[in-house]
């Protein structure tokens, strides 16, 4: 997305503070992937892929890559202690049944409701939904992690999402390149910004109205 | 090896179970896990028409992806072929119809069939034409769900680790993904597996598929594709 890496760490290490002790954490593709890299020493996460795996570890070093052992989009991890593999229906009961308490993804659009909108692009791209709705229904908190605007320069935080919904009111919060935003019952809130954006920059590259929260974070 | 219960077989003989507009289920996730000389045997024997189901349309080169690209399939049932731009292709020039069901949603349907249970009940994509289209809603203690049907096939095909002469499965890791799922769910059920042991060598408590479920086992010499991250 013509980001550069300092901004997609930036956008990494913001999201790896949300990860507690303990937790069960599904990581998409892109910069969410960059997530673990950011992790204090110590914290004891658990990273599930759909592809059943529960405590994925990091990719292994060139060379000692197994091709039974991979992600869900079919490259090579490792495993940590703890680690258990299981079936793809067990792997989605974890999800569903309410046993992940986080996904973090990637997105094209998301409503200041919480609309997710990020499997389809009409007339270009119909790549399927693979395990997208279910994570994003069903995980018990949605992250997105995005530019705050496409390459065309269009918000990517809308009113109402023009693309064709992953699933209705599941984003919680939303981390760009520019400030972090916060989605509950009474609608989109900017909690914090990365300097040296200015609120007025954010509104003016955001597809809609939002509240402001009382105490803005900076984060230099 | 002693083939008690005779079914040990070589891939050639295991071709001749496939035909023309066969509908086939197939075990993998990105191509991890899909039964590498049963889908060259497919291509070597020229079966066409096919109807495949399964996870997703691996990658071009890779898995099911190899009968994708060569134009095989009239019909995929799958959560994603994003990672085979030939079967994106296919799809959009009407050469390859293509349902898609959520991945989980997919998994289960596969398990039901598999199960003898004739549909599932599911939450997941109610709000959305694609998956709702064509399929019947119901209403349970004031919900709404969708009427997800089960899934079976004429022939199932799965890669497993070892098995032994009854056809009792253990995978290799992360390989598992849908392959003891699809297993079940075939009217005939075959297993290329890496390493056939004697009965008895493999403890009752590890084998993740019942031999009850596979009705052929076709010895594996591995991969031969490369990897996309090779």
């Amino acid at each position: 997305m013509g980001m550069g890496v300092e901004i997609r760490d930036r956008i990494a290490k913001r999201a790896a503070e949300e990860i507690k002790n303990g937790m069960i954490v599904n990581l998409g593709i892109g910069i969410p992937s960059l997530v673990p890299n950011h992790l204090p020493a110590g914290t004891n996460v658990m990273f599930h892929a759909e592809n059943g795996i529960t405590g994925m570890g990091p990719s292994p070093e060139k060379g000692k890559e197994d091709e039974n052992l991979c992600n869900a989009g079919g490259f090579p991890v490792s495993v940590v202690k703890g680690a258990s593999y299981c079936d793809s229906t067990i792997a989605f009961g974890m999800i569903r049944r309410g046993r992940v308490d986080m996904t973090i993804l990637g997105s094209l659009q998301v409503s200041e409701k919480g609309d997710l909108a990020n499997w389809i692009v009409p007339g270009k791209k119909v790549p399927g939904m693979g395990g997208a709705m279910e994570l994003a229904q069903k995980a018990r908190k949605v992250i997105v992690l995005m530019n705050q605007t496409d390459k065309y320069g269009n918000s990517k935080i809308v009113n109402e999402c023009s693309l064709p919904l992953t699933s209705a009111r599941c984003v919680d919060m939303i981390i760009t390149e520019m400030a972090v935003f916060q989605i509950t019952n009474h609608g989109l809130t900017l909690t914090e910004l990365f300097a040296p954006h200015s609120i007025h920059a954010v509104r003016a590259k955001t597809g809609c109205g939002f509240t402001i929260a009382g105490n803005v974070r900076v984060i230099n | 090896m002693e083939n008690t219960y005779n079914k040990i077989i070589e891939i050639d003989e295991a071709m001749k179970h496939f035909r023309d507009g066969m509908i086939i289920m197939f075990g993998g996730f990105g191509g991890i896990g899909t039964p590498p000389a049963l889908i060259d045997g497919i291509l070597d024997n020229g079966f066409k028409d096919l109807t495949l189901i399964g996870n997703d349309s691996g990658f071009p080169h890779i898995g099911i992806g190899k009968v994708v690209s060569q134009g095989r399939a009239k019909k995929m049932i799958a959560s994603h072929i994003g990672s085979n731009p030939v079967a994106g292709q296919l799809m959009t020039d009407g050469k390859m119809e293509v349902e898609f069901s959520p991945q989980g949603i997919l998994a289960e349907r596969i398990r039901a069939g598999g199960v003898g249970i004739p549909a599932i009940l599911s939450d997941i994509g109610l709000d959305n034409d694609i998956v709702t289209s064509n399929k019947q809603t119901c209403n349970l203690s004031g919900k709404k769900y969708l009427v997800e049907t089960a899934l079976t096939a004429e022939i199932s095909i799965v890669f497993a680790k070892k098995a032994d002469p009854y056809g009792n499965l253990i995978y290799d890791k992360s390989a598992r993904n849908t392959n003891p799922l699809v297993a079940m769910a075939g009217d005939m059920t075959i297993a290329e597996v890496e390493e056939i042991v004697p009965l008895g060598s493999l403890d009752p408590d590890e084998i993740i598929t019942p031999g009850v479920f596979v009705d052929y086992i076709v010895p594996s010499k591995g991969v031969n594709w490369k990897w996309a991250w090779e």
